[in-house]
């Protein structure tokens, strides 16, 4: 990215043309009380050469999941990022524009949201899908808050313990009202649809599901939405991995009314745990409810095709007290890189991609069980991320397992207290088999 | 300017049809022509209760948004749900096709807070002067 400073002369000719005397006399307005009177506690500059000997000290005391074997999921999927995808998302056509508000010049990024947009809607199998929110979790809460206006008297939210519990927190954060939230146990890691019975009540706008669910099992959720719609509810599908959507049958097959995810799955690196990308996707019947910039296609006044913000009065600068949001922006750049993404793997990669994914957990699943001391606590199908359950605190093995250069997972203690020693655990089609067998070494001898 | 001379009206650009206990309401012919081309009309629902000068719905056109008040308190029992597919029916026949709303009025006396046809139009002369 360039960068042009001022010049003295310029700064000069600007003071002038304001009437200031120096730079000094821009900052009249700040009390001299609160002033710091100079940059103290910040060190003296360095050379160059020196600066990147510190910031290289500084980056490896940094543990990266691509120098160790990284099992971690929850939430956050690694998955191999094409150079293709890299490169064409760094362009700068697609890194420096900004909010697409005036149509006739940015026919580009217009363009490429409505095809991000095409595309999400056919992997989640549902007929509109905004330009995307910021992630996953935000995109659920603002979930919950569409289905509260759409059912108007109803202000009640269910949500199932087996959905990601930082969701579930922002969920609740976001609903404000802690008994506006009913939460459903999942003992057995699968959703209960006999307590779901009696938490359904003329006061639920909307029943919680996540696919695959936070234990990474996979279940058949007809019956849920079947339950919640003789209710008078809706159903809201969270999909924190969809690539999961590349083999199974996707929430608008079965029952959705409004389906989100994250998409950090899609083309994005891991890094941190960011930048993410929200999904956020629902029926037609509800999309001016839909929070988020929607991009239209159209035809202009010589017939040709053009593309456009549409449904703007959903938003805040159109409407303040009736907007279905306080969101006033998107992920642009990560929609356009997931749109890249779908592009080049197409429908028939996605659907290579998780069969190899669901296969190379599967083995991890079955070669980490055959460790004594290791069991699995929950039953049922999962696609790539599975719990195992060992003799000691999961802290202490994934500790263990760390200073060996292998990420295990993420302990589940964290934030149920009940399952201290139960370890979620992820493998894609990252993790080679050598390294599947490793680590299941390495368990072997941490627990025996 | 068309303003029909059996219709009761409101500052709001709203006019009122009272027979038998039903005020049947919609938009003028001003207010059509303002607003431009209709894309959408959100209604209450049926069986909902309507306060006098509270909102009760929104009509959307291609260049703004307005908050449609109600002229009168009561029970919502009809809206024109044919709007929904096609709004442009307001613009197109505001009196009759393009009704919006029909209530069960609470309280009667309301009615005489209302403009007639005569004192509308010697407001939107005024509004637009």
């Amino acid at each position: 990215m360039r960068y042009i400073p001022h010049t003295p002369e310029e700064i000069s000719e600007m003071l002038a043309a304001i009437g200031a005397k120096d730079e000094e006399a821009l900052l009249a307005g700040i009390p001299k009380g609160m002033r710091s009177g100079g940059m103290h506690g910040v060190p003296a500059g360095m050379a160059e050469q020196q600066l990147q000997g510190h910031l290289s000290s500084l980056a490896m005391k940094n543990r990266t999941m691509s120098c160790a074997s990284s099992f971690l999921g929850c939430g956050a999927y690694r998955h191999y990022v094409p150079a293709a995808v890299s490169e064409l998302a760094s362009r700068s056509e697609f890194v420096t524009p900004y909010t697409p508000y005036q149509p006739e010049l940015s026919q580009g990024t217009l363009q490429a949201i409505f095809e991000y947009q095409s595309q999400i809607c056919r992997l989640f199998a549902m007929d509109v899908s905004n330009a995307s929110h910021y992630s996953g979790a935000t995109a659920a809460a603002d979930a919950a808050l569409m289905a509260r206006r759409i059912a108007k008297r109803r202000s009640r939210v269910i949500v199932p313990e087996n959905m990601h519990p930082e969701y579930r927190h922002v969920v609740g954060t976001v609903v404000a009202s802690e008994d506006e939230v009913t939460l459903l146990p999942c003992p057995a890691g699968h959703f209960d649809c006999a307590a779901l019975k009696g938490a359904l009540a003329g006061d639920v706008a909307a029943v919680f599901v996540q696919l695959p669910n936070f234990f990474g099992i996979v279940e058949d959720l007809g019956d849920v939405a079947d339950m919640a719609h003789e209710a008078g509810s809706l159903l809201i599908a969270v999909v924190p991995e969809p690539l999961a959507l590349g083999i199974l049958n996707p929430p608008g097959s079965w029952g959705a009314d409004i389906a989100v995810g994250e998409g950090l799955s899609l083309g994005l690196p891991v890094s941190f745990g960011g930048p993410t990308l929200g999904i956020f996707t629902a029926r037609q019947e509800h999309v001016r409810n839909m929070p988020g910039r929607i991009c239209g296609r159209t035809a202009d006044a010589e017939g040709r095709a053009g593309y456009v913000l549409t449904l703007a009065t959903r938003e805040q600068h159109i409407r303040r007290e009736r907007a279905t949001s306080n969101i006033c922006s998107n992920q642009a750049l990560c929609a356009t890189t997931a749109a890249i993404y779908m592009s080049l793997m197409g429908s028939q990669g996605m659907r290579e991609l998780a069969t190899l994914n669901a296969a190379k957990a599967d083995y991890a699943k079955r070669t980490l069980a055959a460790v004594e001391g290791v069991a699995l606590p929950f039953e049922g199908p999962t696609f790539n991320e599975f719990v195992i359950e060992t003799r000691e605190p999961a802290g202490d093995v994934l500790a263990k397992l760390a200073d060996e250069g292998i990420l295990g997972g993420v302990d589940l203690g964290k934030w149920m207290p009940h399952m201290e020693r139960r370890i979620l655990v992820c493998a894609t089609e990252m993790n080679a088999k050598e390294e599947i067998d490793g680590y299941a070494a390495a368990l072997g001898r941490i627990l025996n | 300017m068309n303003a029909p001379d059996d219709l009761k009206y409101t500052k709001e650009h709203e006019w009122v049809r009272y027979e038998n206990g039903i005020a049947t309401i919609g938009i003028t012919d001003h207010a059509q022509s303002s607003l431009g081309d209709i894309v959408y009309v959100e209604f209450p629902e049926e069986g909902e209760t309507v306060t006098k000068d509270d909102t009760y719905g929104v009509v959307e056109s291609v260049k703004a948004v307005s908050d449609c008040y109600a002229p009168l308190s009561g029970k919502v029992v009809d809206i024109n749900t044919p709007l929904t597919d096609n709004p442009e029916t307001i613009n197109e026949d505001c009196y009759g096709e393009g009704w919006m709303l029909k209530v069960e009025l609470s309280d009667e006396s309301e009615l005489d807070d209302l403009m007639d046809h005569d004192e509308y139009k010697q407001f939107v002369a005024e509004e637009t002067a």
